[in-house]
């Protein structure tokens, strides 16, 4: 495969679980700072792409190149470092750390072991995590353990995580499942400043917060690609209707 | 450098609890204890560095090792060997029919000192051996384990059978390390007896220094990012490495520290109490060794010390009066504090030293995580306060 302009490319992608097809010859290109939604009905395997970027699973057959560099061949922690952040279903954060605490861990220096025993927390450290918790809403409770945060709080607090790499793409699965309706217009907001220089694929299953913040959507089912556009065009889609949307 | 110096002592909290502990066992049981039951403290205080070893590995890291036994017992043998040796020399073993090789090996027919005994011959070397032989052990099982990404209880139950198959090993290599009985009739560290009072109290100081040295080194690893990441991969593991780290190697480093301060642990314990054998490798005392430190607190560097004392202590007690009893009643201990207070004496005097006016003052003037208060909007879950000392 050729080099491209795209930050994402997946091409072929395959991957088989004892024979049933997850995801079934994918392909996908992102953009630089494009907001990609991906919908679909359960079990359509768009968790299992994310998890295929990711590295979290490998995949079985085809390439996804980030900024023309192969993926499938790195392990999970090279993948992160090459500028791919992913955000779990259910908030993953360190319960027993302070908000602080787990921005500051998040930092991408001090990675090795020796790095991370000598690590110095130094302004350039501090004046990031003050940046990042604004941005998230959560300046005033740096020193809060973050099993006290409300359910919506832990949700911003791992996408903040993930800010705190400036990773040049960010994948979301399902960032708002659970928020009050006024939450989830502050995550919205809070995607749309996020994606200013930056890529993001989020998982979305709330169609009010997708037309939202989506440029462009992809209807996955049965592992393979149902749809993919603008937000109108998708909606007025026959088979999108038949098979995920509903009449 | 004075951050470095507060980050070891732990803040004014720490240091005064470490003070507390320093003076009570370099001032207090010197001072209290005739000689005999000192020289009993004193080998309590050697199960101590492996129940440190163990707050560092399991109750910060979540890693469990049941065979922490087996670096104690390395560290053990390796100054038994050294000891051995220079008790072994061509005049005193002038009966054997090979003089100058220890006496088991002579029993056994060997006629030459095995190749790996020859390095004990130098203390630089035995002490090198001490602290490298076991790290590097740590690390092979680590690396093997961690970058498979085995853990929870399959590392448990590995590490165990890893601790029974070297006993079993060691039982049956007799003729180059012992077998069953040890290394034992050990006399003199460079011509210094060690069998005499003095030589036990200056080796109980040693011994004791070297312990509160582990805990300030130990102090230091967790206050440091790597301590945090232990947390944070104790908690969410998946989190911490798609956060760009590989867990792998954070396991395996702490896996091999705290191989290494039970290699400390070992070695005291020979020079102390004059001889090593297999049944402190196995499977028993590697299983002990995680009860103190869960009585102690496995989250208290500190607690594991006292723990360490208190469960021996009764142990000395009991297995004095009703030796058979022991067991059951250790058994009993073990379910009652990971059910009723899993944070150990530590976690007790965490919720009640708060009561206690002068103590709750010292606690509050370092706040660790400042709750609820200042939580806007959403409803705050009310969780029982659970932050570690």
């Amino acid at each position: 495969m050729s080099n491209t302009d795209f930050v994402l490319a997946v091409e072929d992608l395959t991957v088989s679980f004892d024979g049933f097809k997850a995801v079934d010859k994918l392909n996908m290109y992102i953009d630089k700072n494009e907001l990609r939604v991906v919908i679909g009905p359960n079990g359509a395997g768009k968790t299992t792409v994310l998890d295929l970027i990711c590295g979290k699973t490998k995949s079985t057959a085809g390439s996804i190149k980030f900024k023309n560099r192969e993926l499938t061949k790195l392990s999970e922690h090279e993948i992160v470092r090459a500028g791919v952040g992913r955000k779990f279903q259910t908030p993953s954060i360190y319960e027993n750390l302070s908000v602080y605490q787990n921005l500051e861990v998040s930092y991408p220096k001090g990675r090795g072991v020796f790095g991370s025993l000598f690590f110095k927390r130094s302004d350039e450290v501090m004046a990031q995590v003050y940046k990042i918790a604004k941005e998230i809403m959560m300046e005033d409770i740096l020193h809060t353990e973050a099993a006290l945060l409300s359910h919506g709080q832990k949700q911003w607090l791992e996408i903040g995580m993930l800010l705190m790499q400036e990773p040049e793409l960010l994948m979301l699965d399902e960032p708002v499942a659970g928020m009050s309706a006024k939450e989830r217009d502050q995550t919205a907001e809070l995607l749309n400043r996020i994606c200013q220089n930056r890529s993001v694929i989020v998982i979305e299953h709330d169609m009010e917060f997708v037309k939202k913040i989506a440029h462009k959507v992809t209807v996955l089912h049965q592992g393979k690609i149902l749809a993919e556009g603008a937000m109108d065009k998708v909606q007025a889609n026959e088979k999108v209707i038949e098979v995920y949307l509903g009449h | 450098m004075n951050e470095t110096l507060s980050k070891i002592l732990g803040g004014k909290q720490g240091a005064i609890g470490l003070a507390i502990l320093a003076a009570f066992i370099m001032i207090v049981l010197p001072l209290g204890l005739d000689p005999f039951r000192l020289g009993l403290i004193g080998k309590y205080l050697t199960y101590a560095f492996v129940a440190v070893s163990l707050v560092l590995l399991w109750g910060n890291g979540g890693i469990l090792s049941l065979g922490q036994g087996i670096f104690f017992g390395l560290g053990g043998y390796g100054m038994a060997m050294f000891l051995k040796l220079e008790a072994s020399d061509p005049v005193s073993t002038a009966i054997q029919s090979t003089p100058g090789i220890p006496d088991f090996m002579d029993w056994n027919q060997l006629t030459a000192l095995p190749w790996f005994w020859e390095p004990f011959k130098s203390l630089p070397l035995t002490i090198l051996a001490i602290l490298v032989v076991p790290t590097i052990f740590a690390f092979l099982i680590g690396y093997a384990m961690f970058k498979r990404r085995v853990g929870g209880v399959y590392f448990a139950i590995i590490t165990q059978a890893i601790a029974l198959i070297l006993s079993i090993l060691i039982v049956g290599q007799q003729g180059y390390t012992g077998g069953v009985n040890g290394i034992t009739d050990l006399k003199t560290l460079l011509g210094w007896d060690i069998r005499s009072d003095s030589a036990k109290y200056v080796l109980y100081y040693v011994n004791a220094g070297l312990l509160i040295a582990c805990i300030l080194l130990s102090r230091y690893v967790l206050s440091s990012k790597f301590g945090m990441l232990l947390l944070a991969m104790r908690d969410k593991e998946e989190r911490v490495r798609f956060s760009g780290y590989d867990v792998s190697n954070f396991k395996i480093f702490i896996f091999c520290l705290a191989a290494m301060i039970s290699a400390i642990g070992g070695a005291m314990f020979t020079l102390q109490v004059g001889f090593m054998s297999p049944t402190f490798i196995g499977i028993v005392p590697s299983i002990e060794m995680v009860i103190f430190a869960a009585v102690g607190g496995r989250m208290s560097l500190i607690g594991a010390v006292y723990g360490t004392l208190l469960v021996n202590f009764g142990k000395t007690m009991f297995s004095e009066t009703y030796p058979e009893l022991w067991l059951f009643l250790m058994g009993g201990l073990f379910i009652a504090v990971v059910m009723f207070f899993p944070n150990g004496i530590a976690g007790i005097y965490d919720k009640y030293a708060k009561k206690v006016p002068f103590l709750r003052k010292l606690s509050e003037e370092t706040p660790k995580a400042k709750k609820a208060e200042a939580i806007p909007a959403a409803p705050v879950e009310t969780k029982e306060a659970g932050v570690k000392a």
